[in-house]
Order: C-alpha cells, then sequence, then structure tokens
C-alpha cells in the first residue's frame, strides 16, 4: 500500500511540475466547455433572405413583409434579375432566394391560383430542410390571409375536417440547445483528457527510457499500474466536479435526477477510458504512435457517439459499431440521468455494459503489461 | 544543398521505418472517411415511438398505420395509462408519443375538428422538433386525403428548387468537414510532435550544432510531411467521389492547389505549436485538446457557423478548417472558381504567413 502511495505522490508531482501541461490540463477543458458549448446548435436563423420581385403589386410587397416580419430571416435587398441573384448566392451572400412572378396578383384573383419560385442553397440539407418548412409555414400563412379576404364565408358550405395537433416537449419545453449540449460536451472534455494523459504516461516512461528503471525495482506490476492510473481517475472526477458547478452556474443545465448516481457511473467509466489508454501504451513504442491511436478512436468515438447526431438515423452496421463506443452510454447516461431524472433501474442496461467493459480493458491491460523488455 | 537533401532523407527514413505509425497514419483517414461518410448523418430515420391511443377507433388505427409505414418512425409500444408515458421516457427507448384523445373519430365526424397530442422527449431539441414536423406532414396528408371532395380555392403553390445538392444528402456536407479535419489535425500534430521529439529526446542539440541553418531544419522536417498529406487528401478526394458520388463541379486542379495550401497552413501551425511546447505530450495535448474540438465545432463541419451568437461568429474566422470548408464545398460542390474565393484563399494564404513569421520569431537557436 506504502509503495502505491509513492507512486502516486511521484505522479502528482510530476504533474504539477510540468507548468507547461497544467493550464492544458485544467483550464483549456473549462474554456471549451463554457464558449464551444454555445457553438453547438442545429437551430436554423438568421437566414439571408433575397427576392426578386416581377409582380410589383400590393400583394407581393405584403407577401415580402411577412418574410420581413419573421424573426428567422434576415431580409437582404431586392435582386432584379436570376442571374445577379445566383451570382450572390455562388458567392455565399444569400441562402434563398424567393422570385415572385409577373401577374401574381392578377392570376391570384383571376383563376385563384398563384406560383411561387423559391431557390434554396442546400448544402447543408439538414438547415436546407428547415428553411424550406419555414418559407411554407410563411407561404401558408399569407395564403390564409388571401382566403379570408376574398372568400366570403357564408358561401361555404361544409367545413373542412380538421386534425388538430399540439406539440409537448417533454424535459425541455423551450428547446434550449445548451440544456442538451453542456452535458455532452462535458462527458467528451473528461473523456479526452483521461484519455490522452493515461495513454501518454506510460508510453513516455518508455520512450525516455525511465521505465526500465522503474522495471529493476520491487515494484509489483498491479501497485505500478494502480499507482501511474489513480491520479487520473482523480482528475478526471475533479473535471466533472468543475464541469458540472459551470454547468448549474453559467447555463443553469437542468439537473433533476440524482447526482450521487452521475458520479458512481463516472467512477466506473473513467476505468474504461484508463483501461483502454493503458491498453495503447502497451502496445506501442513511441508518444506519437500512441497519440494516433487515441486519436483515431477519439475521433470515431465522438462522432459516432450520439452527442451531435442522433444514433437511431445511422445505419443498422453502424447502430452495432456504437455498441461498442463509451462515450456514447455516458453521454446518454448523462443527459437521462441530469434531464429527465432517470434512476439506477432506468440507466441498468447501459450501466452493466460500462461495466463489463471496464473488467475486460483493464484485464486487457493488466495481462499485456510486461515488465520485461 | 546537398546536406539538405541528406537531411530530407533522414527524415523519410525515419518515418518510413516507424511501420505502425505509417500505418495509422494512412489507414485511419480511410477507415474514418469511410465510416463517417456513411454513418453520420442528421436525418432522422426509425425513431422509436409509442402510442397512446384513448380512441381506439377506424381513423385512429388509419392514422397509425400511415405513421408508421412512413421509413421515419417505428411504432414500438402501445400505451395504456397516462402514468406510462413518464417511465418510457425515462428508459430511454422512446422519442415520442402520440396521444389520440377520447372519441377521435366521433369528433372528427361531428365536430370537424380531433385533437392530436404529440409529446416528444425534447432533450434532443433537434430530433424533438423534426419528429413533430414530420408527424404533422403526415397528419396534413391525412386531413388532406379525407377533405379530398371539397374544392380548393385560392392556393398558392411554392415551387421549391434545392440547388447544389437537390437529395439534400448529409454525405455532401460531412465528408468535405471530415477531409478538413483529417487534413488538419494529421499536419498539425505530426509536424509539432516531430519537432518537439528532437528536443525531448536530446537530438534537438545536434542539429543545431550542424552546418544546417535552422530554417533548413524546420523545412527539411516538414517537406516529407507535405508529401504524406497531399497522398492522404488525394486518397480522400478519390474516395468522396468514387464511393460517396461526390460531384467534383469546378476545377481539379484549382481543388488541388488549394488542399495543398491548407496542409501548408496546418503544418505551419504545427511548427508554431512546437515552438511553444517543449516536451512531446504538451505539443500533442495542444494539437488534440487544442484543436480538435474547436475545429469540429466552430469550423462549420456540423453546425451552421450563420446561427452561431455573434461573439462565436467572430472567433470561428480565426479557424483556418472554415475558410477551407468554404473552399472546398465551392469548389466541389457549387462549381465555382478562384474569383469567387480568392478572399478565403488569401486569408489562408495570411494565416499561413503568420504562423511562419511568429513561428521563426519565437524558434530557439541556443538551448537554456
Amino acid at each position: 500500500m506504502r509503495t502505491i502511495g509513492y507512486i502516486i505522490q511521484k505522479e502528482f508531482k510530476q504533474i504539477f511540475r510540468n507548468k507547461g501541461m497544467l493550464p492544458i490540463i485544467f483550464i483549456l477543458p473549462i474554456l471549451q466547455l463554457v464558449i464551444l458549448s454555445n457553438a453547438a446548435t442545429y437551430e436554423v436563423n438568421n437566414i439571408k433572405f433575397a427576392y426578386i420581385d416581377f409582380d410589383r403589386t400590393s400583394t407581393s410587397r405584403e407577401l415580402i413583409e411577412m418574410f420581413n416580419a419573421s424573426s428567422y430571416f434576415n431580409v437582404l435587398d431586392e435582386f432584379p434579375s436570376h442571374k445577379q441573384a445566383s451570382s450572390a448566392m455562388l458567392l455565399g451572400e444569400i441562402d434563398v432566394v424567393l422570385e415572385i412572378p409577373n401577374y401574381f396578383e392578377r392570376k391570384l384573383i383571376k383563376e385563384q391560383k398563384g406560383e411561387l419560385a423559391i431557390t434554396i442553397n442546400a448544402i447543408d440539407g439538414a438547415a436546407a430542410g428547415v428553411e424550406s418548412s419555414y418559407i411554407n409555414q410563411i407561404i401558408q400563412g399569407f395564403n390564409q390571409n388571401i382566403k379570408m379576404k376574398m372568400l366570403d364565408p357564408s358561401k361555404q358550405s361544409i367545413r373542412p375536417s380538421i386534425i388538430n395537433s399540439t406539440p409537448a416537449f417533454w424535459y425541455n419545453p423551450t428547446l434550449n440547445y445548451k440544456t442538451f449540449m453542456v452535458p455532452g460536451i462535458l462527458v467528451l472534455l473528461v473523456t479526452m483528457i483521461t484519455l490522452f494523459l493515461s495513454g501518454m504516461n506510460i508510453v513516455r516512461e518508455k520512450e525516455i527510457g525511465t521505465l526500465e528503471q522503474i522495471n529493476v525495482t520491487p515494484i509489483r506490476k498491479s501497485q505500478f499500474i494502480i499507482g501511474k492510473l489513480f491520479p487520473f481517475w482523480i482528475i478526471g472526477m475533479g473535471l466533472l466536479t468543475v464541469g458540472l458547478i459551470l454547468a448549474k452556474v453559467i447555463f443553469n443545465t437542468p439537473m433533476i435526477g440524482s447526482i450521487l448516481l452521475l458520479y458512481f457511473y463516472t467512477s466506473i467509466y473513467i476505468l474504461v477510458i484508463l483501461g483502454m489508454g493503458l491498453l495503447i501504451s502497451n502496445f506501442t513504442d513511441t508518444q506519437q504512435q500512441a497519440m494516433f491511436i487515441a486519436w483515431f478512436f477519439v475521433v470515431i468515438f465522438i462522432l459516432m457517439s450520439g452527442l451531435f447526431t442522433p444514433i437511431e438515423s445511422m445505419p443498422r452496421w453502424a447502430q452495432i459499431v456504437t455498441e461498442f463506443n463509451p462515450i456514447k452510454y455516458f453521454v446518454e447516461i448523462v443527459r437521462m440521468v441530469l434531464l429527465k431524472g432517470s434512476g439506477f433501474m432506468d440507466i441498468l442496461p447501459q450501466f452493466l455494459k460500462t461495466l463489463a467493459y471496464a473488467l475486460i480493458m483493464n484485464a486487457l491491460a493488466i495481462w499485456s503489461y510486461r515488465k520485461i523488455n | 544543398m546537398k546536406r539538405f537533401i541528406g537531411f530530407i532523407q533522414k527524415e523519410f527514413y525515419h518515418i518510413f521505418r516507424d511501420r505502425r505509425s505509417l500505418f495509422i497514419l494512412f489507414g485511419m483517414p480511410i477507415a474514418q472517411i469511410m465510416l463517417f461518410g456513411f454513418a453520420i448523418t442528421n436525418e432522422i430515420n426509425n425513431v422509436d415511438i409509442a402510442i397512446f391511443d384513448q380512441s381506439n377507433d377506424t381513423t385512429t388505427e388509419e392514422i397509425i398505420n400511415k405513421i408508421s409505414s412512413s421509413k421515419h418512425f417505428t411504432v414500438k409500444q402501445k400505451i395504456t395509462k397516462e402514468a406510462e408515458i413518464e417511465t418510457a421516457f425515462r428508459k430511454g427507448k422512446i422519442k415520442a408519443v402520440l396521444n389520440f384523445e377520447k372519441n377521435f373519430d366521433k369528433n372528427l365526424t361531428k365536430e370537424r375538428t380531433a385533437h392530436i397530442q404529440i409529446i416528444t422527449d425534447a432533450t434532443d431539441p433537434n430530433t424533438a422538433n423534426s419528429i413533430t414536423s414530420y408527424i404533422n406532414a403526415i397528419l396534413q396528408s391525412y386531413q388532406q386525403s379525407i377533405n379530398k371532395d371539397l374544392k380548393i380555392v385560392f392556393q398558392i403553390i411554392p415551387e421549391t428548387r434545392m440547388v447544389f445538392n437537390p437529395e439534400l444528402k448529409s454525405v455532401f456536407m460531412f465528408v468535405p468537414g471530415v477531409m478538413t479535419i483529417i487534413l488538419m489535425l494529421v499536419s498539425a500534430m505530426m509536424t509539432s510532435i516531430s519537432i518537439t521529439r528532437e528536443k525531448e529526446l536530446g537530438t534537438m542539440e545536434i542539429l543545431l550544432v550542424s552546418p544546417l541553418k535552422p530554417f533548413q531544419v524546420i523545412i527539411g522536417k516538414v517537406v516529407p510531411y507535405i508529401f504524406l498529406s497531399i497522398i492522404n487528401a488525394v486518397v480522400i478526394v478519390l474516395l468522396s467521389i468514387f464511393i460517396f458520388k461526390m460531384p467534383v463541379e469546378g476545377s481539379l486542379l484549382l481543388l488541388g492547389a488549394e488542399s495543398i495550401l491548407f496542409i501548408v497552413c496546418s503544418l505551419a501551425l504545427g511548427i508554431l505549436i512546437s515552438t511553444i511546447a517543449e516536451t512531446q505530450q504538451s505539443a500533442m495535448m495542444i494539437s488534440l485538446m487544442g484543436l480538435m474540438l474547436p475545429v469540429i465545432l466552430l469550423s462549420g463541419f456540423i453546425f451552421p457557423v450563420s446561427s452561431m451568437p455573434a461573439p462565436l461568429q467572430i472567433i470561428s474566422n480565426i479557424i483556418p478548417a472554415k475558410w477551407f470548408i468554404i473552399i472546398i464545398k465551392g469548389i466541389m460542390l457549387k462549381g465555382i472558381g478562384l474569383t469567387f474565393i480568392w478572399k478565403e484563399t488569401l486569408i489562408l494564404v495570411g494565416m499561413t504567413v503568420l504562423f511562419i513569421v511568429v513561428s521563426i520569431k519565437k524558434y530557439k537557436i541556443r538551448l537554456e
């Protein structure tokens, strides 16, 4: 036990003596949590909207006024021709062009029919879909106004059947993205810090040659590994604590469920990551290799965690791949516990999988660690 | 000059001898682009939903059938008591519950209005929103089908044209992003590590007392990585064209030139990092922790920059990846030439020059 204590002491001293690393470990993640959480939003607003009005009647102006009034659209100048509008779109100056054809008003009155042409820059397919639905909403509203104005209500014999739907957004009624993103980004930062640090740690001693010195001492394998990894476990838990406090104070993230449960889960989750880091350390000779491998997995883990894009939309095989992604479980659980107040029984499947993962990872890591070169 | 070539040769040997790193270097981008090109999408498909049908009549059954036959939804569960909704959400399996009021059919025929509540798990606001609008669209079309006898008057028909990506494929959005991330991180990380490695192992001293000038040492370090990154870029572009059917509307030559510019810019950033970092560990942590998330989040790779709060939009301007993503999307999808993207190109050139100048200023010729 005392041996482990000394190793832990040595590790902590090394961490705190390295002045260059301290801000990277402690300040950078916090800064990123505070700043980047604001960036992660799928909300579509400030849509750069331009129009070509060939009709120039009170009706067409009324339609444009409705876009002006909407908070989603940022109505820019009118373009006199197609050519100018499409070159502005190529430059990226506008996202949407609405074209009102000649005789729009006259046709609407005489033939009771109107046509509009809309062009949307669809490189970001998801945003384009949202933009299109906003535009349709406005046009429908406009259409409704016109119907009211032109139709005599007494003439309408049968009323249409209407299915009324009301949305209810549970757990996040204002659809606040930060509520959704802050816990997820916190998970990422905890994972990245612990994985990178543990993955690099032992291989660094290997590369510099100090590992040999430790190998010839009577320190046992298990003592060495525990002593090496424990400081990172502490750092991970500390980061979680600071992150949760900031989430509460700055972002006012709801914390409905049991924080204790979250800590309990995290304490096991970090073991998975540390085991993984140790495993990487064992199979590499240089820090460079270790980092490449860690980076490879982290990018895949991040993008396939359901943090930014939904897992259920992925093809079947990709969903199976995500089963092996520890970040996925942590992201799910942090959101379930904090935002929905899920209890231990609700998160049991994810919990058991994480536990199994931790056992396998650490068993592999300890088994593959050799004191002899 | 001969000395310099010899030095570059040494660097190439270093890289090619390290088989494992080499394998990762080339295998990783391929694996990542394949995985992400196929797997990441922000479309909503196969969402599991539950039904809370208090009416159980033919109309509700018809609507439920319509919804479950759409590719967006799978009806996973029937709920009979209101309290079960909460339990279903807490387990996290269900993303939405459709709540049909009592006497749905009767209300629809007699009162001409019937009511549905769409309850979504809005912890994910984006999915919640999309689910609501998809279900509304299905309800609308159902409503039209039961009202088809009524004459429609004063109908305005908008005709929407989606340009540059008519099928709204999210691959078009993600492939340029993944390519940028890979080039940026690989280039910046590799150079910063290889220079600090010499520092840490003490071989930098030997290089500094050699007749090679400091800038030759740096350039010699970078040249091999330029080659490696170019090969990576070519492989990624080929994959995106042949596997993901990305169009290249613009000039391939321009695409190549811009990619080289971006690679040089990332390498220059790597050199800059190496002048700040003393150990490989801190070099890697700066390039991984410092670059990864900002590049993913602020470059417009996943989240549209124009929707971000104003201060973040300003910060995003200092991310080289943002400009490169605009450039590749422009060339590949819009087919525009240099006349349209000269500004972005100039910014990248400016950043590269800045990184190099600062590195030269900070580069220490003497050891402490």
